[in-house]
C-alpha cells in the first residue's frame, strides 16, 4: 500500500507500480484498447495465483483496485504525463473513444473530468509535485486502503473457508446461501424489499413534489415529510413499534384502521349472540349463521330472539318492539330474548328486552341454500323491513358476518405482515428525500417546454406524462436507484421493528449477515459470503454511478 | 442554487394547474391529511414519552390530550437513573471526533483530487466513487479480527475510525466536484504570490467551500449519531452510544415503554435541533451526493 503511494515521484516509472505488480507500463501507452485486457488478463493471474495469504496481507490495496485503476490509468495518465498541457480535453477522447466502446470512452473522459467539472477550460497548472498530491492523499487512501477495500478482499477469501476459520470449504458458504430454507427467506423478504419499497417512495416523492409546486405552505409540508430522515433508523423503529401495536386503544394504526371500519363498515358484530338451543325456540344455528326453522310468507311477522350476548354490551341499547309487516313485506325483530331481572316470556318479545342494533338479515328463497331475494339492516329496536319480495316463501337468515368478532386490530408485527408493515416505516423514512430531489427537478424544468405543449392543445395529462415525467427522468433514477441500494442494505428497521419471534419471517440479508456473524451464530465463513453476496447485489449499482459520473463529466 | 429552493420551490409548474382547475382546495386538503400522516408517528412518541407509565399500558396516548393529568416528566428521570447519560456523551465523543476527521481527511484528499496533478488521478477517484456504495457488512468481520488484533475492539477509536473510513467516500466524493467549481485564477494567484499547497489549501479553498463543508458536516454527523450497525459490532457495553443502549432495552418492548420512549425521544432531538438549523444545507448534501 505505501509502496504505490510512494511511487509517484517519479511520474512516468511509477504509474505502472500503481496499477499491479504485473502489467508492465508498455502496452497501455499506445492504445488503449489493449490496456484494457493487459490489465483484466493480470489481475485474475495476481489474485488466484499467489496464495492467499500474501495477497491479502501484501498487496490489498494493488489486487482490488487494479481492476478499475489500470483500465483508466491507462490511458489519461500516460497522455497527461507525456502532454502534460496539451489539450487533455481532446486528445485522449477522440485517441480511445473508438477503441473499445463500454470500458474505453469513459476512460478518456475521466481525464478532463476534473476541468470540465470545474468549468475552467483546461487551464495549464503550475502543478504542484506528485509528492505533494501523495501527502494530501495518504491519510485517505490508507484509510480507504486498510478499512474498505482490504476487507473486500479478505471476505472474499474467508467467504470460502468454515465457520472457525481453519478449513477451506470452496463455494459451500455460498451453497448454503442458496438451500437454507431461512437464507432463502431473506433473499425473497430483499426481492420484496427491492420490487415495492423504491417504487412505492419514488411514485409518493413524485406525487408530493407535484402536489406541493402550488401550495404556499409547501416549505411547511416538505419540512414535516422530510423531518424523518434526520431521525434514526433506530428512534424510528421504536416509532413504529408504537403505531404497530395490535391493540386498537393503544396502536395509531390500528385505531385508524377501527374508526374507518366503524364508518364504512357494517357496523356491529355479536360474536357471542346465538340462537336458544330447544325446540321451542324459531331459529337455529347453521354453518355460522342463524337461520329460522320455518318458513314465512310477506305479509307476516317474524321473530328472530337470540341469547349469549353480555347484558353490559346492550346497556345503551333500545328497547325492542314488534315491527308489524306492511304488504307484500316481510317485518320483523331481532332482539336479545333476555328479561334482565328474571321473568318475560322466551321467543316473545317483552316489554323491556334490548333489540339487536346493526344486524344483517337476508331472506332466503325456497329454504336454505337458497338465493337471497332481499337484505335488510336491523334499527336500533332490533326492527328490520325486507321490501320487495314476489310472493313465495322464504328462510330468514343472520349471515355469519354477524357473528364475527369485533375489529381487534390487525396484526402488523405479526409473521404475515410484517414486512409491509417494516416497509411502511421505511416509506416514511425516505419519502422525503425523493420529494425533495424530485421537487429540485421539477423547479429545473423549462417552462418553454410545457408551455409550448400546452399552446398545441396537450392537456394537462399529456403534458405531465409526455413532457415532465421524461424530463425529470435522470433525476427519478437517481432516486429510485439510491432506494434500491438503500433497500438492499436495511438492517435497522427490521432489527428494531420486528419482535424476536418473528425475525426469522421478517429477515434481509443485511441483517441475516450480522446474526450469521455477530449475533449469536458465530460462524464467520457463512457471514462472509453474506456479506460478498450483498456486495454483488450492490456491484450493478456501483457500476452504474461510475458510468453515471464519467457521463456527467464528459 | 437550486437546492435552496428546494425546500421553498416556486410555485409553478405541471399539475399544479390541475390542481387549481379541479380546486386548490382540494390537493391542500390531501396535503394537511398526509402531513398528519407523517407528524403523527413522532408526536406519538413524544406524548407517550412524557404519559405515566400505567397510563401508557391502558389506553392510546391520542387520549392524553384531554387528561393532563397524566403528564409527567417521570419517564425521563428514570431514564437517566439507567445511565442513559453515559452512552449520551458517548454518542457524542463517536461523532464529534468522526465528523471531524472525516472532513479533514477528505478535504485534503479532495483537494489532490480536484486540483492537483499526480498519475492515476482519475482512476483512483472513479475508486472512490465505486466505494460510495460498498456495504458496510463487508467489513464488519475483517475489521473486528483487524482490531482483535490491534487491541481496540470494543473502544471508542475503533468505532470512530471505522466510521471514518466509511464516511470518506461520500466526502471526498462531495468536496471533490465542490473544490473543482472554485475558479482555477484565485488558485493560481495564489501560487503566483509563492504560496505552498497546504497554504493553498488551508486559507483559499478550504475556507471557500464552507457550504460544501457545512453539508458535509450535518450530514456525517447525523449519519454517525443515528448508526447502530456499527456501534453494535464495535463498541462494547461501557462504551456504547444511545442506538446501542436502546437496543439493547428493546428485547422486553412492551414492559419497557416507559423507558425507550423518552430514550428515542432524546436520541433524535439533537438530530431535529440541527436539522431544522441547517435544513438547507443538508438538503444541498443530499442533492450533491445522491450517487450514494
Amino acid at each position: 500500500m505505501t509502496d504505490r503511494l510512494d511511487g509517484p515521484p517519479d511520474p512516468r516509472g511509477d504509474d505502472g507500480d500503481a496499477v499491479a505488480a504485473g502489467s508492465s507500463p508498455g502496452p497501455r501507452i499506445p492504445s488503449a484498447e489493449s490496456a484494457p485486457d493487459s490489465a483484466t488478463g493480470t489481475t485474475p493471474d495476481s489474485a488466484t495465483g499467489t496464495t492467499p495469504d500474501s495477497t491479502s496481507d501484501a498487496t490489498p490495496d494493488s489486487t482490488s483496485d487494479a481492476t478499475p485503476d489500470s483500465t483508466s490509468d491507462a490511458t489519461p495518465d500516460s497522455t497527461s504525463d507525456a502532454t502534460p498541457d496539451s489539450t487533455p480535453d481532446s486528445t485522449p477522447a477522440s485517441g480511445t473513444g473508438a477503441a473499445a466502446p463500454p470500458a474505453v470512452p469513459s476512460v478518456a473522459t475521466a481525464g478532463p473530468a476534473a476541468p470540465a467539472a470545474a468549468g475552467t477550460p483546461k487551464a495549464p497548472r503550475l502543478g504542484p509535485s506528485p509528492v505533494m498530491a501523495v501527502l494530501f492523499l495518504l491519510p485517505g487512501v490508507v484509510l480507504l486502503g486498510a478499512m474498505v477495500i482490504y476487507p473486500i478482499v479478505y471476505s472474499v477469501f474467508r467467504s470460502l473457508y468454515d465457520a472457525g476459520g481453519e478449513n477451506f470449504v470452496g463455494a459451500e458458504n455460498y451453497a448454503t446461501i442458496f438451500q437454507d430454507a431461512s437464507t432463502l427467506t431473506t433473499i425473497r423478504n430483499n426481492l420484496i424489499w427491492v420490487v415495492v419499497a423504491p417504487l412505492l417512495v419514488t411514485t409518493l416523492g413524485l406525487i408530493f413534489a407535484v402536489l406541493t409546486e402550488r401550495i404556499r405552505w409547501a416549505t411547511a409540508f416538505k419540512l414535516i415529510v422530510f423531518m424523518p430522515m434526520a431521525v434514526s433508523l433506530m428512534a424510528s423503529g421504536v416509532i413504529f413499534r408504537l403505531v404497530y401495536e395490535q391493540d386498537p386503544d393503544r396502536g395509531v394504526a390500528n385505531a385508524v384502521l377501527s374508526s374507518v371500519r366503524g364508518v364504512f363498515g357494517s357496523g356491529e358484530s355479536y360474536p357471542d349472540a346465538r340462537p336458544r338451543e330447544n325446540d321451542q325456540s324459531p331459529v337455529t344455528a347453521a354453518q355460522g349463521a342463524v337461520v329460522t326453522k320455518g318458513s314465512a310468507k310477506p305479509g307476516q311477522a317474524v321473530l328472530l330472539p337470540l341469547v349469549g350476548v353480555k347484558p353490559a354490551d346492550l346497556a345503551s341499547a333500545a328497547t325492542a318492539r314488534p315491527a308489524p309487516p306492511g304488504p307484500g313485506e316481510l317485518a320483523g325483530t331481532v332482539w336479545f330474548d333476555f328479561t334482565q331481572g328474571g321473568g318475560g316470556q322466551a321467543n316473545q318479545v317483552d316489554g323491556t328486552e334490548k333489540g339487536l342494533a346493526g344486524m344483517t338479515v337476508e331472506a332466503v328463497r325456497g329454504g336454505p341454500g337458497g338465493e337471497v331475494a332481499a337484505t335488510a339492516v336491523t334499527e336500533a329496536d332490533g326492527t328490520f323491513r325486507l321490501t320487495g319480495l314476489s310472493p313465495g316463501d322464504y328462510t330468514l337468515r343472520l349471515p355469519r358476518s354477524n357473528f364475527e368478532a369485533s375489529f381487534n386490530g390487525l396484526s402488523w408485527l405479526g409473521p404475515a405482515l410484517i414486512t409491509p408493515a417494516i416497509i411502511g416505516a421505511f416509506v416514511w423514512v425516505w419519502a422525503g428525500f425523493a420529494m425533495v430531489l424530485i421537487a429540485a427537478g421539477l423547479s429545473a424544468i423549462p417552462r418553454d417546454a410545457l408551455e409550448a405543449a400546452r399552446i398545441d392543445g396537450a392537456t394537462e395529462w399529456q403534458v405531465f406524462r409526455r413532457i415532465t415525467v421524461p424530463l425529470l427522468s435522470p433525476v427519478l433514477l437517481v432516486v429510485f436507484v439510491t432506494m434500491i441500494i438503500n433497500t438492499l442494505k436495511v438492517f435497522d428497521l427490521v432489527f428494531v421493528i420486528a419482535p424476536g419471534s418473528v425475525q426469522p419471517q421478517a429477515n434481509v440479508i443485511a441483517l441475516e449477515m450480522w446474526r450469521v456473524s455477530f449475533g449469536g451464530g458465530g460462524n464467520q465463513g457463512l457471514g462472509s459470503a453474506l456479506a460478498i453476496f450483498l456486495l454483488v447485489l450492490v456491484l450493478p449499482f456501483m457500476i452504474l454511478n461510475i458510468r453515471r459520473f464519467r457521463r456527467d463529466n464528459q | 442554487m437550486t437546492t435552496t429552493s428546494a425546500l421553498g420551490a416556486p410555485p409553478r409548474g405541471v399539475l399544479g394547474r390541475i390542481a387549481d382547475r379541479v380546486g386548490g382546495g382540494l390537493v391542500q386538503a390531501v396535503l394537511v391529511v398526509i402531513g398528519v400522516f407523517w407528524l403523527v408517528p413522532t408526536l406519538g412518541l413524544f406524548v407517550v414519552s412524557i404519559r405515566q407509565e400505567t397510563a401508557n399500558n391502558s389506553s392510546g396516548w391520542w387520549t392524553a390530550f384531554t387528561k393532563p393529568a397524566e403528564f409527567t416528566l417521570r419517564n425521563y428521570a428514570d431514564l437517566l437513573a439507567t445511565g442513559f447519560t453515559s452512552s449520551f456523551w458517548n454518542t457524542v465523543a463517536i461523532t464529534v471526533p468522526t465528523t471531524v476527521l472525516v472532513i479533514g481527511i477528505a478535504a485534503m484528499a479532495a483537494y489532490a483530487f480536484a486540483w492537483m496533478q499526480f498519475p492515476g488521478r482519475d482512476a483512483l477517484f472513479l475508486v472512490v466513487v465505486g466505494l460510495l456504495v460498498v456495504p458496510i457488512q463487508i467489513a464488519l468481520i475483517p475489521i473486528a479480527k483487524l482490531y482483535g488484533g490491534l487491541g481496540i475492539f470494543g473502544s471508542i477509536p475503533g468505532v470512530v475510525l471505522f466510521h471514518v473510513a466509511f464516511g470518506l467516500p461520500f466526502a471526498i466524493f462531495l468536496l471533490r466536484n465542490f473544490f473543482a467549481g472554485i475558479p482555477g485564477s484565485l488558485l493560481e494567484a495564489a501560487r503566483m504570490d509563492g504560496a505552498g499547497e497546504w497554504k493553498i489549501f488551508s486559507t483559499v479553498v478550504f475556507p471557500l467551500a464552507k457550504p460544501a463543508v457545512a453539508s458535509l458536516g450535518i450530514f456525517q454527523f447525523l449519519w454517525v449519531w443515528n448508526d447502530l450497525l456499527v456501534a453494535l459490532v464495535f463498541a462494547n457495553t461501557e462504551n456504547q452510544p444511545m442506538t446501542k443502549a436502546l437496543q439493547s432495552q428493546m428485547r422486553q418492548f412492551g414492559t419497557n415503554v416507559d423507558i425507550l420512549a423518552p430514550g428515542a425521544f432524546l436520541s433524535l432531538i439533537i438530530p431535529l435541533i440541527l436539522f431544522f438549523a441547517f435544513q438547507r444545507y443538508f438538503v444541498q448534501g443530499m442533492m450533491a451526493g445522491s450517487v450514494k
